[in-house]
């Protein structure tokens, strides 16, 4: 039998959820609005929470100072590159384990994964000598290549676990259908993948977005995305909380949107073969 | 046309040898059921007609021609998997008309197909749900009706209706045999249940540890069968087999006789002597697990509704036109 749920039980658990959503939003919603202060009432104490006076002007000094378009475009570029060469590395890399595994399979992916737990800085000294020699550091080019390796083991993991979800009688019944490989692809294969490629690839797109230490150590200006953008405001001419702030807002804005409209997509893709 | 025929065809699977060399001539227009315990290679075998699998030796003919280099779809042969294998995004008329469509035929043509295999399966309602809004029994239905929909030169059931319930299994069985004889299209169908075999097939295979054990009609297996291995895996409940003594009275290693050919008697005269050590009353039937003393426990099938219970002494008469016997190697020895 199914547990009553009486309507103070809806109501103490709505405003729970809510309550701890606020919780965890709260950083966020506090640096949107510091980012709004002057710099005086930024560091103030006590904090002025709605009452303050309302100004744009750190989004101006912010956008005088360094070029946020520039970053922002760095960061598409990088992000978006680095995604999509992942992806096309993985589909067949992830395909074939899938799908024709040997003996050896499970082992590589236990090594592709096994990657991800070394800490980056021990090899940072090595990959940045590499990327000076070969002029890489601060290119576009550098980052795209780091931040595509650096997520290729996670990418293959969660495509081969999608992948895996497909009933091999369908693929057999569609080689019985006459369906060519080219044909299995567009019609069967592609239609039953797309949650899985497509949270794979939102999931992906925001982990290379906010990758930092790669993009800190190897980029300065040219190449710099918006994490390295939010960084150069820590500077040594003092920390200057609300144009941080700002800066901040700018650089989290376009991945919060995009997070905000696919969130259904992403739970599902992430829940995908828990909830059948 | 749809005339089969395997030619020592082996396969195996690094060292493990699946399919020891079978030979099998199947004629145009018979149901063929492959009938085997499990891991016998009765799906390995289908799966290497159907072209799923290579075979590793042995030459596979289709109406005469040589298909074991020909890819599964160019065989000309349709398949309905345990699983059913429906395309989950595509409605029933989507399943149905894929591989139509694969085929390149004119939209017109699919359409008027896919309506009419429809019409025969009874799924005219049900064209534009997926398959998910469907019950197994339905499923079942659309994966047959993306089988017969291409005409195909013989079907190829794996084991379809294992996933159904008991009653709905019935059904389907009829349902399956009436389709088959209607279109008079070879079918061969894999099953591990010999009930399913004994009803359905013109002929039944009996594969055993990659080999076929026997192969004829339901009636030949069930009065003639080659060997102990048939004659324990043909027929329900199992053939009695007695060694020992017994056996060599009537000059064979073992005898065997099935429950429904031993008869209780009462009249004090010939027989097996034993004790009843349970009685199962399903109505129509009595089954009598019998300690027979040296012979082993026997199973006695009675007509009707015995009064017998657990304890009761009973005396046995086998018909003695009806008992098999078989030699040291377990191959059966015809009078």
């Amino acid at each position: 039998m199914a547990r009553k749920v009486t309507g103070r039980h809806v109501v103490i658990s709505t405003v729970g959820a809510w309550l701890a959503g606020f919780v965890i939003f709260f950083p966020i919603l506090w640096m949107v609005l510091a980012s709004f202060k002057t710099e005086l009432e930024a560091f103030a104490t006590p904090p002025s929470f709605l009452f303050f006076h309302w100004t744009t002007e750190n989004y101006v000094t912010v956008q005088e100072r360094s070029d946020y378009l520039h970053h922002a475009l760095n960061s598409l570029i990088v992000a978006g590159g680095s995604t999509l060469i992942a992806m096309l590395i993985a589909i067949p890399a992830a395909w074939s384990m899938a799908f024709s595994p040997t003996k050896r399979t499970k082992d590589i992916l236990l090594w592709m994964l096994s990657t991800k737990m070394m800490p980056p800085v021990g090899v940072l000294v090595p990959i940045y000598l590499i990327y000076k020699n070969m002029g890489l550091l601060d290119t576009r080019t550098g980052l795209v290549f780091i931040l595509c390796l650096g997520n290729l083991p996670i990418v293959i993991w969660m495509l081969f676990t999608y992948f895996k979800e497909i009933p091999k009688d369908i693929l057999e019944a569609a080689r019985m259908d006459g369906a060519t490989i080219g044909r299995e692809l567009i019609y069967v294969l592609t239609p039953m993948a797309i949650p899985g490629l497509a949270s794979t690839l939102l999931l992906n797109l925001i982990l290379a977005w906010n990758e930092a230490f790669w993009t800190l150590n190897l980029s300065t200006l040219e190449a710099a995305p918006l994490t390295t953008f939010i960084a150069s405001y820590s500077s040594p001419e003092g920390l200057f909380w609300a144009r941080l702030s700002a800066a901040s807002t700018l650089a989290i804005a376009p991945i919060l949107i995009i997070g905000w409209f696919s969130q259904k997509q992403l739970v599902r893709g992430l829940t995908f073969g828990a909830v059948k | 046309m749809g005339r089969i025929t395997l030619e020592g065809v082996q396969k195996s699977f690094g060292p493990v040898h699946i399919i020891k060399g079978v030979d099998l001539d199947i004629p145009d227009g018979a149901f063929v059921v492959f009938v085997g315990p499990s891991g016998c290679g009765k799906t390995t075998l289908l799966r290497l007609i159907a072209g799923l699998e290579d075979v590793s030796g042995g030459r596979i003919l289709i109406d005469g021609n040589n298909v074991v280099d020909v890819p599964p779809a160019k065989r000309g042969l349709s398949m309905v998997f345990q699983s059913y294998a429906l395309y989950p995004h595509m409605s029933v008329r989507g399943n149905i008309a894929f591989g139509l469509k694969m085929a390149g035929l004119p939209k017109a043509e699919i359409n008027q197909k896919v309506e009419a295999a429809a019409a025969t399966l009874n799924l005219t309602p049900y064209l534009d749900r997926k398959p998910r809004e469907l019950s197994g029994g339905q499923r079942q239905r659309v994966a047959i009706g993306r089988a017969i929909v291409r005409e195909p030169k013989a079907f190829l059931f794996d084991e379809p209706l294992s996933n159904l319930d008991a009653a709905l299994r019935v059904q389907m069985r009829l349902e399956v045999t009436r389709l088959q004889k209607q279109l008079g299209t070879t079918a061969i169908y894999v099953t591990h249940d010999q009930v399913e075999a004994m009803t359905m097939a013109d002929k039944i295979v009996v594969l055993n540890a990659g080999r076929i054990e026997q192969y004829g009609s339901p009636i030949e297996l069930y009065q003639r069968p080659a060997n102990l291995f048939v004659a324990g895996f043909i027929g329900s409940p199992k053939m009695n087999f007695i060694v020992g003594e017994e056996a060599s009275r009537r000059g064979a290693t073992t005898i065997g006789v099935r429950p429904e050919h031993i008869a209780i008697v009462e009249d004090g005269g010939e027989g097996w002597r034993g004790k009843v050590l349970i009685a199962e009353h399903l109505g129509s039937d009595t089954f009598l697990y019998v300690d027979a003393g040296a012979l082993g426990t026997l199973t006695v099938r009675c007509v009707g509704e015995k009064r017998l219970s657990a304890g009761d002494a009973v005396t046995l008469r086998p018909e003695p036109n009806r008992i098999y016997r078989f030699d040291d190697s377990g191959h059966s020895i015809f009078a």
